[in-house]
């Protein structure tokens, strides 16, 4: 099973999508123009402190608010390597999950963890921090296939005959 | 066993019998695109390797986040979305209308048991005539405009019941606020919210897009109220039992229920900056402000002008308070210009905008700064909407707004 380790940033409940990106950001150009305003109306020094492999972890309800895919895309284009929450808002859910990014459910982890803390996370099993494991569930089949093709774009590209199957 | 509307409109729409957690595929009746994902739609679209649309004749396009463009760079979104208009043959295009979501059920584009999606999270708002309606990524978008079918896990319900008469000073917009606060931000989330009781049944569809449109803020996937008469005279359609047996079983199973007596309601603040921290207003009143916001896809229509008007009428607003009026759609403003409306607003000393998503998204004229207080009648108050992250943002019905902008300080009407 996959396995990485990262470094969080731990954050509260109900980060919503205006503050993962501001609405007068959205029409810049690309995701990249975007990334040092990620988080800026709730705490701005953070985009430019994150570091590729990184790790947020969160309350519950992360991801509420607006449907901009512009959220889940910044968040993976800063270079964060997962998402651990209490819960997830359905919509950022199915972006995230539409661009690759990964989320994990973890009810625990959050209390536990203060910025700066290593933790290991084995993909669909646990995620260790301090020598104590937190248990995570695996996603549904229809969403884990989206992810093994690379994300939707990949998944249709298949469909319409562009790619190859591995 | 019985089944609740979202599952019969799943059943209708799959030919399939479904429970809660069934994942399945649906067709889609319309989707809604508006003008800030546009761009990101149609390159997603041709990235995917599609090159023609499974129905050019169910999609919509609409410019109102954007409308009139205020930076340079929101052209862009106009001038793509135009290219993309003509390369696929799109017809159902609004370029200055007014709001989505005022504009899919006013122009016709949403009927009863319709299944709809679009990219933004209020596509919610649809469920007042009965049709199920869901925000979703532009990634999720330009997948439909190619195949016509989308995935989606058959919700939960909760029925809420509000039984009795509203207090004069109450709305349909005190209501589903004080259903967040209940349920909180994420007490809905995947699940289907079911408005029932007399209360909603005397509502107009007005009253009741304003309830739909807000089940997002509680996390919901959807919400529905029942197709009747108002319904059927709305969507310009005959009222058949095709409409009506949308309507849930008496034996359908919910994962909870809320009942409200109407009559015990309060007119009710969002404050600052979560949707579901709500206080009465008299519990805040006399706080100074210095804004007032009536409009929006929540409370933006002709209703909730007239609500403003009535109160506004003979007065003046505080000297120095600004109250911004952004009616929803074109069709709005000319109604409330023609019934008087907009005269009695500017005689009170409105500042009246053109249709659109205005100052709600922060994207307009309007915007606040550090310590300053908004009272607004749209759907969010999260940190930094409308201007610096220390603007406070308070979530009101057109009624609390039109009577704190009399007044400078919160007050109730």
């Amino acid at each position: 099973m996959e396995k990485f380790t990262g470094t969080v940033w731990v954050l509260g409940d109900d980060i919503d999508t205006d503050i993962i990106i501001p609405t007068e950001y959205l029409a810049l150009k690309t995701v990249e123009d975007m990334k040092p305003y990620a988080f800026s109306p709730l705490r701005p020094e953070l985009a430019g402190k994150i570091q590729v492999g990184d790790i947020l972890v969160a309350g519950k309800n992360f991801g509420c608010g607006s449907s901009r895919e512009q959220a889940p895309e910044v968040i993976k284009a800063l270079g964060i390597r997962a998402v651990v929450a209490k819960s997830f808002a359905r919509i950022f859910f199915r972006n995230a999950i539409n661009n690759g990014l990964l989320l994990i459910e973890q009810d625990q982890l959050q209390k536990a963890v203060s910025e700066g803390d290593t933790v290991t996370v084995t993909v669909n099993e646990a995620i260790s921090h301090k020598g104590k494991d937190y248990p995570i569930v695996s996603l549904p089949k229809n969403l884990v296939d989206i992810i093994a093709a690379g994300g939707l774009v990949k998944a249709m590209r298949r469909r319409n005959g562009l790619d190859k199957e591995d | 066993m019985g089944r609740t509307m979202i599952e019969k409109i799943i059943e209708r729409n799959t030919k399939q019998a479904v429970k809660p957690g069934d994942i399945v595929d649906v067709s889609v009746d319309r989707v809604m695109i508006h003008d800030i994902f546009i761009p990101f739609v149609a390159e997603k679209f041709e990235e995917m390797g599609f090159t023609r649309l499974w129905d050019p004749e169910k999609v919509v396009l609409i410019y109102d986040h954007l409308v009139p463009a205020s930076q340079v760079d929101d052209t862009r979104h106009f001038r793509e979305g135009n290219a993309f208009v003509e390369k696929y043959g799109l017809t159902h295009v609004h370029r200055s209308d007014g709001i989505c979501h005022q504009l899919m059920p006013e122009a016709g584009y949403v009927k009863p048991g319709n299944v709809v999606f679009g990219t933004d999270s209020h596509t919610t708002t649809y469920g007042c005539v009965g049709a199920f309606s869901s925000g979703i990524g532009y990634t999720e978008m330009a997948s439909i405009l190619g195949t016509g079918t989308m995935w989606i896990k058959v919700p939960e319900t909760i029925r809420v019941t509000i039984e009795g008469e509203l207090p004069a000073n109450v709305t349909s917009k005190d209501i589903i606020l004080r259903l967040i606060g209940d349920l909180g931000a994420d007490g809905a989330t995947y699940q289907a919210l079911e408005f029932a009781g007399d209360t909603v049944e005397r509502m107009t569809i007005a009253s009741r897009m304003t309830m739909a449109n807000m089940a997002i803020e509680a996390g919901a996937k959807c919400a529905l109220f029942v197709p009747d008469e108002k319904t059927a005279e709305y969507c310009k359609i005959e009222l058949t039992e095709k409409e009506t047996s949308l309507a849930a079983d008496e034996d359908a199973s919910y994962i909870r229920q809320v009942v409200y007596k109407a009559e015990e309601l309060l007119p009710v603040l969002a404050c600052p900056s979560q949707v579901d921290n709500i206080k009465p207003v008299k519990e805040l009143a006399g706080t100074a402000i210095d804004q007032v916001f009536i409009g929006s896809c929540t409370n933006g229509r002709l209703e909730d002008l007239m609500a403003a008007a009535q109160i506004l009428k003979g007065k003046k607003v505080a000297p120095f308070v600004k109250l911004i009026v952004t009616p929803a759609s074109r069709k709005v403003y000319q109604e409330a210009a023609a019934n008087g409306t907009l005269s009695v607003l500017a005689e009170a000393g409105a500042i009246i905008t053109h249709p659109g998503c205005g100052l709600c998204c922060g994207r307009t004229g309007g915007i606040l700064t550090d310590g300053e207080r908004v009272v607004a009648t749209n759907n969010r108050n999260f940190l930094g909407r409308m201007g610096t992250s220390k603007v406070e943002i308070f979530l009101a019905s057109p009624k609390t707004a039109a009577a704190s902008a009399v007044a400078g300080r919160i007050a109730q009407a």
